[in-house]
């Protein structure tokens, strides 16, 4: 278990070094490049060349990179030009992932409060309307175009109806002490209940729409799962042996279908921020989301190289611990020496 | 990384687990599939689909890059044309006629889905087919590669390539798409190979003199055709979304005189709190066609799926 960790670990560092690599060279053959950033194109000849000279641009590219790790290794990823102009990249990624992380965290849990137990009573329920309304339903969810989702819901609940706010993390007028950087957490840890429930408020809109995906798809793996073992053998020696249906239920039907759910939440959790990019451009919250979208748009590279290559990384990693956390719950896994 | 490879893995290794067992799946398949209205449902809706881009030219009213109601556009006011007589959808933000362009719009939403899908296809079948044939080193590097484009989340993985394009086209565009499904196919299409490696036929083959080049194209391949082909009809609709979202995030396209629907969509956007119907229809077409594959796709998957045959 160790050995196979380590391997891991070691396999992650691999992956985000190659791709730190090729991010770099990518960004650097973007049209455009970071002069026509900073400079804006009507810079005259003179003022590119000195620039380019001083921003080592006309080094080598292996060396342009080789300079980059050692300044990254130390914390200094560059200066944004045109997120959050003039701030570091590292800060505004600081400074944006909490609120991020809390759009995740609750689109997740609703995605699991919600396609778990409405898989696990639909695949009882085969065949019934139920069943039927549930997986159309989480077809439907695949089919919708996230951005599409986002500005109806907000179009819907927050503009016709006033229930939401229609963008930002929190408004405006609340003083608000920060602790965290996560508004809820901030406004439990410091009990100002207005404020907490004021950032939660904000959250549930963009989450919603956040969660359709993964809802769709935990949905269907727990329906599946379901499905696939009650014809198991265990399940019928189970009933033989005269254990109660509530038992057989919770002991071996729920139990052995959680594994591959459990697979299903971790690869959901990592491509959320993909979600993510359309969602809090939409609602106009300030997350990793949309500073990648403007990064894109304003050709901002220090933080597109950043941004990317930290939810790569996290990507992985959550990967790495959905593997680990199914080694713990599988002893099949286990004793097969650790992967592949 | 590797929890999504098995995932994908064990998909391949089922189909060839399926196709090993010597009857004829695909007529097993067909038998169930003829009777399954989910199938029948979606395969009704892409029918629909691919009838109207082909026959689009002839349905469509006026001509849609035409600006016919121009004059009815007024900027400053933020007017648009309206619903009337012989347009019964009105015009869009510069005034051509938006039935036709919803129409038109059918064929380019058709190409990108059907290009995307078969670049996707061919560059995982290159690799994939080197990977899982070949073995040894080579299989480690291309599988290496595929797992770090895996380790970026999908459709952030097409809008980065979206950016490599100063001026992005409607062929960069579902380049994009497509790349994101290279590494998808290519582990599925390896997963395949190699699980048929050992299998029966392929010894047998192999005893008779078969030549490698022979036994990978004419035996383990078409084996392998069966989760690849459940794949494509779901890789079609997520083409077709991610190409909308490329375009909502102003990557997309930026030549609008040929109508697609992602594209239109995500144009809409900008104008969406004054005019949403711009956005409604494209977006209604997007759903349905996106609905369309996924229903065929999945139900698909069910009927090849040996477990479910019991």
């Amino acid at each position: 278990m160790l050995r196979y960790t380590i391997r891991r670990l070691l396999q992650l560092l691999i992956v985000v070094g190659v791709l730190s690599l090729l991010l770099f060279a990518w960004l650097r053959s973007l049209p455009g490049g970071p002069v026509s950033a900073l400079l804006g194109e009507r810079a005259t000849a003179e003022t590119r060349a000195r620039l380019t000279e001083e921003l080592g641009l006309n080094d080598p590219i292996f060396v342009q990179y080789i300079k980059f790790v050692g300044r990254a290794l130390s914390g200094d990823f560059g200066v944004s030009t045109g997120v959050q102009p003039g701030d570091p990249a590292l800060d505004i990624f600081l400074q944006r992932l909490p609120a991020t992380l809390e759009l995740s965290i609750l689109a997740i849990i609703i995605a699991i409060a919600i396609g778990i137990p409405l898989g696990y009573l639909a695949a009882r329920r085969r065949g019934s309307v139920l069943d039927n309304l549930s997986v159309v339903s989480s077809l439907i969810g695949v089919a919708v175009p996230v951005f599409f989702l986002a500005f109806l819901l907000k179009q819907v609940f927050a503009v016709d109806l006033g229930w939401f706010p229609t963008a930002g993390r929190q408004e405006g007028g609340i003083d608000a002490t920060r602790v965290t950087g996560f508004f809820v957490l901030d406004g439990i840890l410091t009990q100002e209940w207005d404020a907490a429930w004021d950032a939660f408020v904000h959250l549930i809109l963009p989450a919603v729409a956040l969660a359709s995906i993964p809802f769709s798809v935990v949905f269907r793996i727990t329906r599946a799962s379901v499905l696939d073992v009650v014809d198991e053998d265990y399940i019928r020696t189970a009933e033989s042996k005269g254990l109660t249906t509530p038992v057989i239920r919770r002991r071996h039907v729920l139990r052995n279908a959680m594994l591959p759910v459990v697979t299903t939440i971790g690869l959901q959790t990592g491509a959320l921020l993909a979600g993510a990019v359309l969602t809090e451009t939409v609602f106009a919250f300030p997350g990793i989301g949309q500073a990648l979208a403007i990064g894109f748009e304003r050709r901002d590279y220090p933080v597109l190289l950043l941004l990317i290559l930290c939810s790569a990384g996290v990507f992985v990693l959550i990967n790495l611990l959905v593997d680990l956390s199914y080694a713990l719950i599988d002893p099949r896994i286990r004793t097969r020496g650790g992967g592949h | 990384m590797s929890t999504r490879t098995d995932k994908i893995d064990a998909l391949a290794e089922q189909a060839a687990r399926t196709d090993s067992a010597g009857v004829s799946v695909a007529a097993a398949a067909w038998r169930r599939l003829r009777r399954n209205p989910v199938f029948l449902f979606g395969a009704a809706i892409v029918v629909a689909f691919v009838a109207l881009a082909l026959l689009s030219p002839w349905l469509a009213p006026y001509d849609p890059g035409e600006r016919m109601l121009g004059d009815q556009v007024i900027r400053a006011r933020d007017q648009i044309p309206p619903p009337q007589e012989g347009h019964p959808l009105g015009g869009d933000q510069v005034g051509r006629d938006l039935l036709s362009r919803i129409l038109i719009g059918s064929q380019q939403t058709l190409m990108v889905g059907v290009l995307a899908t078969l670049i996707g296809f061919t560059g995982g079948l290159v690799l994939g087919t080197l990977a899982g044939a070949l073995g040894g080193w080579v299989d480690t590097v291309v599988m290496r590669a595929v797992d770090v484009m895996l380790s970026i989340p999908g459709l952030l993985l097409a809008v980065s390539i979206g950016a490599l394009f100063s001026q992005p086209n409607q062929f960069t565009v579902i380049l994009a798409v497509a790349m994101v499904q290279v590494p998808i196919f290519a582990r599925l299409l390896r997963g395949s190979m190699l699980a048929q490696r050992h299998s029966d036929h392929v010894l047998a083959a192999r005893a008779l003199g078969v030549r490698q080049r022979a036994i990978v194209f004419r035996h383990m391949l078409p084996n392998s055709l069966g989760p690849v082909i459940v794949q494509s009809t779901l890789v079609l609709a997520i083409s077709i979304i991610d190409a909308a979202a490329l375009s909502f995030l102003g990557l997309g396209n930026p030549d609008d005189r040929i109508p697609e629907w992602g594209a239109m969509l995500g144009e809409a956007q900008k104008a969406i709190d004054s005019h949403p119907h711009l956005a409604y229809w494209p977006a209604a077409c997007i759903i349905v066609v996106a609905l369309g594959f996924t229903l065929m796709g999945e139900s698909l998957r069910e009927a090849l799926d040996p477990k479910s045959r019991r």
